[in-house]
């Protein structure tokens, strides 16, 4: 029998995420005794410089704890405070938010299938390598970013940290030659997609399936952005408010984030949590592609993560083009706005996973107090319960590039956005 | 580690302090044209991109981020000795960013009110720009930089011109576009008199006043400004707000903001 080996895998940097961090890992034989997914990101203390600013201002600070997401945090708390402003917004305007979040969902899974995941599958070190290689494979991914991007263009003025989005509404309605121009790219993407869809359903995926749990918003009707109930894999319905009851965090001592736990146990948010939850209301036209393409959800393998950014990229633009396919909306950009006094909290599902936001405002409507929970905390403990028990599977007698490799892809499947997982809630310590 | 530079090619590094990874997006978000930008120069590290060489020496190093940890400041003094031209990139590497909110506060209180542990977490008490610490060649200002900002800069080089600074104000941009000035018609308290061009001016077209992404311009006046607010109807503490934004540490809109800061407004009953 060979010996038992002694590992110990320092990976200082974990490339082709969001945001930086690193990886530890160290075992004897088939013995994991320590696996540590290190976010050092620094904190930046968002919670505590929004105390005394003016909810106008929120939007455009919230946008600042993620470049790839930034319409997420934006609109959370813009919802947060418009259901305590007792907003409610005619339908163009709740299309045209729509449309928005279609857009940033675009561009995030596409950013995230050509320049941080795919090269895994195509052997190399970054896309910026294949290009040469696959430059139709970068180019499709491209085309359908870039319309991602157009869409956040069209309704916020920019696709990072976009302008557009205000308590009450929007700033200004699109214009007509912009409205047509979206459709058009639109258009074009769309068959793009279904490319892309065909192109990871072809791929040889690793398959370590285990039981774990998933949270997302769901909703009867319509796939869940904003709006919809808490849903949880274990039989959990709940309404924002009831988040607090269930869902608790907790700092570690390896890490700047902290891990949030679904009644103690670790739990997955991001595009399969979704697409598990809501299966049942795709469209029909996109259940026929999930099915003629051999996929199958809701599944427990990480790493269909990358078909599920896919299938929901076909879904946002086959909506985006049925939005566009209105005539450009006229009417109000935005409504009155009257602050009050009080508490309010909501969550949206940021193309990585579901946020939830909470504030206390005062009459003019200044933040006395908030707390922002961003995806890839509550991803954490998930994909270090994913890696202890997958690599056991995979094998530690690899060799450590192997491990080193297999982990980074592993984490790679989370999409974690490292950079937005490093201010956390408030909370009160209980010393004994 | 043996090292092949082909001389005719810039090589180019990316590395990323304390920031929310959004002007890496300048890079990314290219579309076409980022297959164009690989042709002209060479990357050799950009960890978000997959490429993972920290201490390899290039010729221009692009920094994002501020300094707001031990390790932020090493990692800029590292850079500093490994590249010929250090390039800070967007409004956390020019002045500190969002985070450097906490300069003005107690930063160590705000630590303990978010951390149960913060003892677990190493932090400086200010988060700075990165020319704060190591010399800096050119910065290019912008919450988020833009593509065209990343293209243009590159593209001086390549060609052998001097890069100049864009600074001048937002107002003139705005003019040229024949935007409607929202501070003469809807009295909105507007920064795009002391604030650098760069954006294309997006909250005018969106007919809201400018919130400072882009930083303080050449010779601004701040102080005639902030008096315009108060004739506007802001409360000190409102004009305050308005320049402890984006860009709070920022020297011009630093000051302006605590001498704002420093007024007390008491109603009288």
């Amino acid at each position: 029998m060979a010996k038992q080996r002694k590992i110990a895998l320092k990976v200082p940097f974990v490339t082709r995420l969001e945001g930086e961090g690193a990886l530890e890992l160290s075992a004897k034989g088939d013995t994991i005794d320590k696996l540590y997914l290190k976010i050092f990101e620094p904190p930046r203390l968002f919670e505590k410089f929004l105390e005394g600013k003016s909810y106008q201002d929120v939007p455009d600070l919230n946008a600042r704890i993620c470049g790839i997401c930034p319409m997420a945090y934006q609109l959370t708390s813009v919802q947060a405070i418009e259901d305590l402003f007792s907003i409610q917004l005619p339908d163009h305007l709740i299309q045209l938010r729509r449309l928005m979040n279609l857009g940033e969902w675009i561009q995030s899974h596409s950013l995230h299938i050509h320049f941080l995941a795919i090269p895994d599958f195509l052997g190399f070190e970054s896309a910026l390598s294949m290009a040469k290689q696959h430059p139709q494979v970068l180019q499709r991914g491209m085309q359908i970013q870039e319309t991602g991007n157009a869409l956040m263009t069209l309704l916020g003025g920019r696709s990072v940290h976009p302008v557009g989005l205000q308590v009450g509404g929007f700033g200004r309605l699109p214009e007509l030659a912009n409205w047509d121009a979206a459709r058009q790219q639109v258009d074009q993407a769309l068959p793009a997609a279904v490319e892309l869809l065909r192109w990871t359903a072809s791929l040889q995926l690793p398959d370590y399936s285990h039981d774990f749990i998933w949270v997302s918003l769901k909703h009867s009707e319509i796939y869940p952005i904003n709006g919809g109930d808490i849903t949880t894999s274990n039989g959990l319905t709940l309404h924002y408010w009831q988040y607090p009851d269930h869902f608790k965090e907790h700092q570690v001592r390896h890490s700047t984030a902290f891990y949030s736990l679904l009644d103690g146990k670790d739990y997955l948010v991001g595009p399969l949590a979704r697409l598990n939850n809501n299966v049942a209301i795709l469209p029909d036209s996109i259940k026929q592609l999930v099915n003629d393409n051999g996929l199958v959800f809701p599944n427990q393998n990480m790493f269909t993560s990358i078909q599920a950014r896919a299938v929901e990229i076909i879904l946002a633009l086959t909506e985006a083009q049925q939005l566009l396919a209105e005539p450009c909306p006229t009417g109000d950009a935005h409504l009155p706005v009257t602050p009050q006094a009080g508490e309010c909290c909501y969550c949206t599902e940021a193309p990585r996973g579901m946020i939830y936001h909470h504030y206390q405002l005062d009459d003019e409507g200044r933040v006395i107090n908030c707390t922002i929970i961003p995806p890839t905390s509550q991803n954490q403990a998930r994909i270090e319960q994913d890696l202890k028990y997958s690599v056991k599977k995979f094998g530690l007698n690899n060799s450590d590039d192997a491990l080193k490799f297999f982990c980074e892809r592993v984490i790679r499947n989370y999409d974690p956005c490292i950079s937005c997982s490093t201010h956390f809630l408030e909370f009160k310590i209980v010393r004994k | 580690m043996s090292q092949q530079v082909n001389p005719t090619k810039l090589t180019v590094a990316l590395h990323k302090l304390t920031s929310c990874s959004g002007c890496q997006l300048a890079f990314l978000n290219q579309g076409a044209t980022l297959l164009e930008l690989v042709e002209l120069v060479d990357f050799k590290h950009f960890i978000e991109a997959g490429l993972n060489h920290p201490d390899e020496k290039v010729d221009l190093a692009f920094v994002e981020g501020s300094v707001s940890t031990p390790e932020d400041l090493k990692r800029a003094q590292q850079i500093r000795q490994n590249s010929k031209l250090v390039v800070s990139i967007g409004a956390c590497a020019t002045s500190g960013g969002v985070q450097a909110l906490r300069n003005m506060a107690d930063g160590n209180a705000w630590m303990q009110a978010v951390y149960t542990r913060p003892d677990f977490i190493a932090t400086l008490a200010t988060s700075t720009g990165v020319a704060e610490h190591i010399k800096v060649d050119f910065e290019l200002w912008g919450c988020p930089i833009t593509v065209r900002q990343v293209n243009h800069f590159i593209r001086q080089l390549l060609f052998g011109a001097r890069p100049r600074p864009e600074a001048e104000k937002l107002c003139m941009e705005c003019k040229r576009r024949q935007l409607v000035c929202v501070m003469v018609t809807q009295q909105a308290p507007c920064l795009g008199p002391v604030v650098r061009t760069g954006c294309g001016a997006l909250c005018p077209a969106f007919g809201r006043a400018c919130y400072g992404c882009f930083g303080p311009s050449e010779q601004p006046n701040c102080h005639s400004l902030a008096n315009r607010f108060a004739g506007l109807g802001l409360v000190p503490r409102e004009i305050a707000q308005r320049f402890a934004s984006i860009h709070s540490h920022s020297k011009p809109f630093r000051k302006e903001s605590h001498h704002w800061q420093a007024i007390e407004v008491k109603e009288i009953e």
